[in-house]
């Protein structure tokens, strides 16, 4: 495999589909969008293949001097091949989910799909800073026109306000990246991964990275774009958003912010921790009150990308790879349940909860699944949900046990927003007629939502499977972060027995 | 320096000058019948003074034995760089005229004319290394743009366009030569070498007056915020195709003009105008997008959109660096396609009886009944909101990593968060163009050549276009070592 540009043919595959299908008919654009993608996904399976488990740390590398400043570089390691597959493996669900219920201009939105595929890839295995930025960058103009034209009723507000909550946060984004450049004279991430930039100047560079991924990861207090255009993007759009869209900021974090800048991110931290943890018990406490299925879905991802967070900056490799794992249990289980949501909208055209209501007399094997999602999504044992935030709830205790303990709650109120979501959908009486007459899966339903919960048992089950890749690259990590590791306050040492008259003389005293 | 080398650099500008006075006498005979035929002829022309000018491009030509008349001219790579855009620009508008003026019967022989005349000013401004060459220039460009900023003298918009653009332009002439003669007066000479010369010991406060009123006429010239009042109103009044050229090539001339002043005959004094020019950057950044935001009339928004994109252009001059000057002069050549393709598109919006669609409400819808137009003016905007992968991101870029570069972070920091301002009425236009529902008043047929002009622009404007990159970024290092090889 080595030479072939396997990254290039999978940037240039959804890029020429896309092209290709503004020119096509409706139904001819749908079937050329699912070729594409689903040869995306089979390109996807040879990369992981012929990925050298505990090889070099970068594969798969290209490099062209293209361009007078920056160069078309490309390569992987594990972080990224891991994303990657997420985001191949759910394109071809995401054409499906749009297979019927997109109706009008079905080229151009299959054509804006594919491109976010293409931006997508390209931001995972971009090596070079600018080339990276731009993709990072582009993936705004499909995004808002796929919110802008398919989405529902506040439409418009909710694009403006996705592209310019996301501009703002990168613009100083780039600036940073241009002092960067011209410090250390290199675009190469790789080489500015293992650069030494002067702790004080990097306060400032953190933040202006900080600026750009918080708005996309989405944390609180900056995360009110989330469900504003969650609730408006058509299904497919909440999937790819949810799924690997919000994933770009968590791995900016780790690409960028964790390597590049060690001091700062270690300065930062209880920043991070404050903000991780009012996020995780705000937006849960919002999620519980909410009537609508698809903000309640959204303002569940804010509190686990808050678990994310809280991951990345544990300073540890349980930490770390927790978080990777959130990352990609998240975009598994919160695409599928944004897809749970949209099968019944395709049928009753709302995403009230009060509309609909025990579902599981008429849908039962739709209540099966929705039941498997929201499972994953409390972390249940045994789907993927649980080993993520176990891990990274486990890596943040051993740097802050209070931020920890706070964030646990959020396993319980997770608990307690879903399930209620689930009893108020599925089980209770069959209040509506019309929901009562709604059909089970039929069978491209069925096409989507079994893979993904065969995902979601494979990472529960054997999460060994996504955790090898990335081992090194995180331990890498690890071993970069150490020098400014903060001092975990749970202090975890082996205490001297103390003489038996000592303690006695002590509760004495204490009486 | 004998007269014959200087005769042989000026070669361009005397090709225009014979040509635009044979045509004269061509119209004067052939009237408004010939008006196509001068057209082409004058396009020939601009296309032969562009042919003049490249080996001094590609040669890097710079040093002495490029001045020309004693000191009075120069025709080093850096006045050809902007010379070429020129060219290119005043063809263009020379391109999409007959189409636009045969609807008012207004297509007349002298069009083609003040066009070539223009042209022989602007070249004269970018050329010039003296206080004297640079009013001549000056004022013989701007009094061809007066007449043709009213050429459609039926129409009332039109003509107070003319007269606006007039008044405001004699008064910022006036105030140009005033800061002129400051100058002349604490320096003794009107070279911009011996300016230099003169300032490099010190700076009195009558020269300090001096600089300021002269980058007051050079800012009223270029749009710059405070002096951008006359901007939208001309635009909106002015013919669609005479605004495609006032959009273009006045604005490369007296950008390139303003670096040349700053860099040549104030050089050594760079911190007295730095602050103003980072004043006039960031105000116009934040005007023109302000500005725009309300605007119902496209080419008033674009009108804005020049004043905020010369915003972004000055941030380069700021920096007053060999570096800036490089990412000014790219910026200028993506800026050109990106007013020529935006321009392209707002002719190409015609309703069914063929009258020019101007309101934005009347384009709602556009990408349903004519989704190439749609597509191509979505690329012009995001690519003048500076949105990557659209080439206009790079000349953004580019004048941003000269300010990093020159130490001048807070200015880069500001100035691309105010970009975000910007950003809003850019996506106002696709959003009215995308997400409403048709207004279905765009019907009329597009003639070929806006088509051409569109589909040139929009190539150079898509990502393909950082494969220029290399090329380009080249070209615009040697013309800004030219200009720094002048000190």
């Amino acid at each position: 495999m080595s030479g072939f540009p396997i990254l290039s043919l999978m940037l240039l595959v959804p890029l020429a589909a896309a092209l290709a299908c503004l020119y096509l008919d409706a139904k001819s654009a749908r079937t050329v969008a699912l070729l594409a993608t689903l040869a995306n996904l089979a390109l996807g399976v040879v990369l992981w293949l012929n990925f050298d488990v505990g090889g070099a740390q970068w594969q798969f590398q290209e490099r062209h001097e293209l361009f007078s400043g920056f160069s078309y570089a490309l390569g992987i390691d594990g972080i990224a091949l891991l994303l990657i597959e997420l985001s191949v493996f759910l394109m071809p669900i995401c054409i499906g989910a749009s297979w019927n219920s997109i109706e009008k201009r079905v080229g151009e939105y299959m054509a804006a799909f594919l491109l976010v595929e293409t931006l997508m890839i390209g931001v995972f295995t971009a090596q070079d800073i600018f080339l990276f930025y731009m993709f990072f960058e582009a993936g705004l103009i499909p995004m808002y026109l796929i919110i802008g034209i398919w989405g529902g009723a506040d439409r418009i507000y909710a694009s403006y306000k996705f592209f310019l909550y996301t501009l703002l946060g990168s613009v100083l984004m780039l600036v940073a990246m241009l002092w960067m450049v011209h410090t250390a004279g290199t675009t190469f991430i790789p080489t500015l991964m293992t650069y030494d930039f002067d702790p004080q100047v990097q306060t400032w560079l953190w933040l202006a990275f900080f600026a750009s991924f918080a708005v996309k990861m989405p944390m609180w207090p900056v995360h009110t774009w989330l469900p504003a255009a969650h609730v408006q993007a058509p299904t497919a759009g909440s999937v790819i958003l949810a799924g690997v869209l919000l994933k770009m900021g968590g791995y900016g974090f780790i690409r960028f912010s964790l390597p590049m800048f060690p001091e700062a991110s270690a300065y930062f931290a209880p920043l991070v921790w404050g903000l991780s943890m009012a996020a995780v018990v705000i937006t849960s406490l919002i999620a519980l009150v909410q009537d609508d299925m698809k903000k309640l879905i959204a303002y569940s991802s804010v509190a686990h990308m808050a678990v994310v967070t809280i991951g990345l900056f544990a300073f540890n490799v349980q930490g770390l790879e927790g978080s990777m794992l959130v990352m990609l249990s998240h975009g598994l289980v919160s695409g599928a349940l944004f897809l749970c949501v949209g099968i019944i909208y395709d049928r009753l055209h709302t995403r009230e909860i009060s509309r609909y209501g025990g579902l599981a007399i008429n849908m039962p094997r739709y209540a099966l699944f929705f039941l498997l999602f929201t499972m994953a999504s409390i972390g249940l044992p045994g789907t993927s949900g649980f080993v993520g935030e176990f891990l990274s709830l486990g890596g943040i205790y051993q740097a802050s046990s209070w931020t920890a303990l706070i964030c646990t709650t959020g396993i319980i109120l997770g608990a307690a927003y879903m399930l209620y979501l689930y009893r108020r959908v599925v089980f209770g009486d069959q209040k509506n007629a019309d929901a009562a007459a709604m059909a089970d899966l039929d069978l491209r339903e069925y096409l989507m939502v079994i893979p993904l919960g065969l995902a979601v048992l494979w990472m529960g089950v054997y999460p060994e499977s996504f955790i090898a890749p990335m081992r090194a690259d995180i331990a890498a990590l690890d071993a970069r972060l150490a020098r400014a590791k903060p001092e975990g306050d749970a202090k975890l040492a082996m205490g001297k027995e103390k003489p038996a008259h000592e303690e006695a003389a002590a509760h004495e005293g204490a009486h | 320096m004998d007269w014959s080398q200087s005769l042989r650099l000026i070669a361009p500008e005397e090709t225009l000058s014979v040509a635009s006075l044979v045509l004269l006498l061509v119209a004067a005979w052939g009237g408004d019948k010939a008006a196509k035929l001068i057209s082409v002829l004058a396009v020939a022309a601009l296309v032969a003074a562009g042919i003049l000018v490249a080996p001094a491009l590609c040669g890097g030509a710079m040093g002495a034995e490029t001045s020309a008349f004693f000191g009075q001219y120069r025709a080093d790579a850096f006045a050809s760089y902007a010379k070429i855009l020129i060219y290119i620009s005043a063809a263009v508008s020379l391109v999409v005229a007959p189409a636009y003026f045969d609807r008012f019967k207004a297509m007349r022989a002298e069009y083609p004319v003040l066009v070539l005349l223009a042209a022989i000013g602007m070249g004269m401004m970018v050329s010039a290394t003296d206080l004297l060459t640079l009013y001549i220039g000056l004022e013989m460009n701007s009094l061809a743009a007066y007449v043709l900023a009213a050429f459609l003298r039926t129409d009332g918009r039109s003509a107070e366009a003319g007269l606006k653009y007039f008044v405001l332009g004699a008064l910022a002439s006036g105030i140009l030569l005033f800061g002129m003669s400051l100058t002349y007066g604490f320096a003794g000479t009107t070279s911009f070498a011996g300016i230099s010369a003169s300032m490099a010991q010190g700076l009195s406060n009558g020269a300090l007056f001096g600089i300021v009123f002269v980058f007051a006429g050079l800012a009223f010239k270029i749009s710059a915020v405070p002096f951008h009042m006359w901007t939208p109103d001309v635009y909106e009044g002015a013919p669609t195709p005479v605004t495609t050229l006032f959009a273009t090539a006045p604005k490369v001339a007296a950008m390139a003009l303003t670096m040349r002043v700053a860099i040549e005959a104030f050089g050594d004094q760079a911190a007295a105008w730095q602050q103003i020019v980072v004043f006039a950057a960031l105000a116009s950044i934040v005007v023109g997008a302000l500005g725009a935001i309300g605007q119902s009339n496209i080419k008033r928004l674009m009108a804005y959109s020049s004043i905020n994109n010369v915003g972004f252009m000055l941030v380069g001059l700021a920096v007053a660096t060999p570096q800036g000057v490089s990412a000014m002069l790219f910026y200028l050549a993506i800026y050109v396609a990106m007013s020529a393709g935006g321009f392209a598109v707002i002719l190409m919006m015609k309703d069914a009886d063929g009258n020019p669609v101007e309101e934005l409400s009347k384009m709602a819808g556009l990408s349903r009944t004519r989704p190439g137009l749609a597509l191509a003016l979505a690329m012009v905007m995001f690519s003048l909101a500076g949105i990557p992968p659209m080439f206009g991101f790079w000349g953004k870029f580019l004048v941003f990593k000269a300010a990093v570069d020159g130490g001048m972070i807070a200015l880069a920091a500001i100035g691309f968060a105010a970009s975000v301002i910007g950003a809003f009425y850019y996506l106002k236009v696709v959003k009215v163009v995308y997400f409403d529902e048709p207004a279905d008043v765009v019907k009329g047929e597009s003639d070929v050549w806006h088509k051409l002009i569109l589909v040139g622009s929009c190539v150079v404007i898509s990502p393909l276009g950082f494969l220029l990159t290399k090329w380009l970024g080249h070209l615009t290092e040697t013309a800004a070592a030219a200009l720094y090889s002048g000190l």
